[in-house]
């Protein structure tokens, strides 16, 4: 119950930021211009890339668009844990009667929860008015699809998690966060679909956790991954959130064992 | 003095400076990824784009170190710092400028000038001096022009205060976009690039001379040289807004 609120309350918190929204929606939607174009530019010249048609292609253009602030793709997102751990402040969350990932992971869902309403509903939106997408006629597909994309949230919290953990040894982690970032942009199919990646670059790339925050999703989407294959989409994201999370625990077990609270 | 201060920390200046670097390249990688598998994108070859790219990366880049900071005006305004710059006896839009001047922002331009210089031996142009002279000429324009929209986008976060994102989409946006040859576009959006927001003469248009390609939307040549008029007019446009929204500017308050 105190992990809804948390939730909840975090849902409310990123509603107050009316304007960045809409600011990150524009943002979100002309990239998505830009990106479509390249991509039929690119599925013009080679008419089955990668296994997807044209429409396909500018399907997986736009959920990059809307699935890239939800998932948080390109930023860090737990800035604000990370700075609490430099300055000290996680003595006290520590002493809290509350699980710390649990807490974390509660209030990223509620951000992601509203980025999903506002930067995820309308780019995709735009695009379907604007292109001709493969996007689903079915309910049962829409529902996987979230189902996905939610386990890809929680496999990118995982990830960012652990980053922001480093700092009870690095102090400052951005040099990490940064890194992560970068691998996080090109191995979750952000910069190009995975399997458009040449020979053994995509086969490799599919098996890396980033593939669990955008290819499963978008490909459950285009119709991709159906049957037998999106099962093992979905088992293939929760093996990476399940050993993620746990890696994440034992870190933070060891790290609270670390932390000496000066006292006054 | 936010020069000398960031040389302070060596390793994480040079840790940050490979991540703009690494960063802006990931554009890059996209491209190479693509050309992978095949050899041209809207007509045009690698080195071409390449060209379009590297031209383009190195003007956004020389902007976003000289006046890139200008971004934060929301941020100050919202803590309230800003009062602070404008008791100074110094233009304020200098202050915020040269504030935490961030010489990490190399990255990107380095990376720029690399590509550039990549492409420049491998494209088929007759380089004449004229030629040659249009490279530097279109970067310094091309710079103005970018730095006129961070200034413009930054004017507007005194009505919207939180909405520093928005010039994202014509920055990096337009940077992402005049990475492409214009042939990759919808008419009507190279139509938006050229006349509404004419950044379609930060690369395009002298560039299309260069290489001797056709203009699009059958543009005259002549417009590959009006890059040094646009940059000024862009840039007096952005002078007068933001000094329109300084005097407009009310402190926060309770």
């Amino acid at each position: 119950m105190l992990y809804v609120a948390v939730a909840a309350g975090s849902f409310r918190r990123y509603a107050t930021y009316r304007a960045a929204t809409v600011a990150g929606i524009v943002t979100n939607t002309v990239f998505g211009f830009i990106i479509a174009y390249t991509y039929l530019a690119l599925w013009d010249q080679r008419p089955h890339l990668g296994g997807y048609g044209p429409a396909q292609a500018l399907t997986f253009a736009w959920a990059g668009q809307a699935l890239l602030a939800v998932a948080l793709i390109a930023t860090g997102g737990l800035d604000e844990l990370q700075e609490r751990i430099r300055s000290g402040d996680i003595a006290v969350d520590l002493y809290r009667p509350a699980d710390l990932q649990l807490w974390w992971l509660a209030a990223d869902l509620g951000r992601a929860g509203l980025q999903l309403l506002g930067r995820g509903v309308v780019p995709l939106a735009v695009g379907a008015l604007a292109f001709p997408l493969a996007l689903p006629g079915d309910p049962p597909t829409w529902g996987w699809f979230l189902l996905s994309a939610l386990l890809g949230v929680v496999v990118s919290f995982a990830l960012r998690y652990l980053v922001a953990l480093s700092a009870f040894w690095l102090l400052d982690s951005s040099g990490l966060a940064m890194v992560g970032g970068l691998s996080c942009m090109f191995f979750s199919g952000m910069v190009l679909p995975l399997r458009v990646f040449p020979g053994g670059l995509a086969d490799a790339a599919q098996l890396l956790p980033w593939a669990a925050l955008l290819q499963v999703p978008a490909d459950i989407l285009i119709g991709a991954r159906t049957g037998p294959a999106l099962l093992r989409g979905l088992a293939f994201q929760a093996a990476w959130a399940a050993a993620l999370l746990a890696l994440g625990r034992l870190v933070q077990s060891a790290a609270t064992r670390k932390v000496v609270v000066q006292g006054g | 003095m936010w020069v000398r201060s960031t040389l302070a920390y060596r390793t994480s200046f040079a840790l940050m400076t490979f991540g703009n670097f690494a960063g802006s390249a990931l554009d890059f990688a996209a491209i190479l990824l693509m050309f992978s598998r095949v050899r041209a994108l809207g007509g045009f070859t690698l080195p071409e784009v390449a060209f379009l790219y590297g031209t383009c990366s190195l003007a956004l880049g020389l902007a976003d170190l000289v006046v890139g900071n200008v971004e934060r005006l929301g941020a100050r305004i919202r803590d309230g710092t800003l009062d602070t710059l404008l008791l100074r006896p110094a233009p304020v839009y200098a202050q915020i400028a040269a504030d935490r001047f961030a010489l990490r922002r190399l990255g990107r331009t380095a990376q720029g000038l690399l590509v550039l210089l990549w492409s420049t031996g491998r494209i088929a142009v007759d380089w004449t001096p004229g030629r040659i002279l249009m490279v530097p000429l279109m970067t310094v324009c091309g710079a103005v022009i970018f730095g006129a929209v961070y200034t413009a986008g930054a004017a507007f976060q005194f009505w919207a205060q939180d909405a520093a994102e928005l010039q994202n989409s014509l920055t990096y946006g337009g940077n992402t976009l005049l990475q492409y040859p214009p042939t990759v576009f919808a008419r009507d959006l190279v139509r938006g690039v050229t006349f509404v927001v004419p950044l379609a003469f930060v690369n395009w248009l002298p560039a299309l001379w260069l290489l001797g390609r056709p203009y699009p939307l059958g543009l005259p040549v002549w417009t590959a040289f009006l890059g040094p008029a646009v940059a000024a007019l862009m840039a007096a446009g952005a002078a007068l807004a933001w000094r329109h929204g300084v005097r407009a500017y009310r402190s926060t308050g309770s």
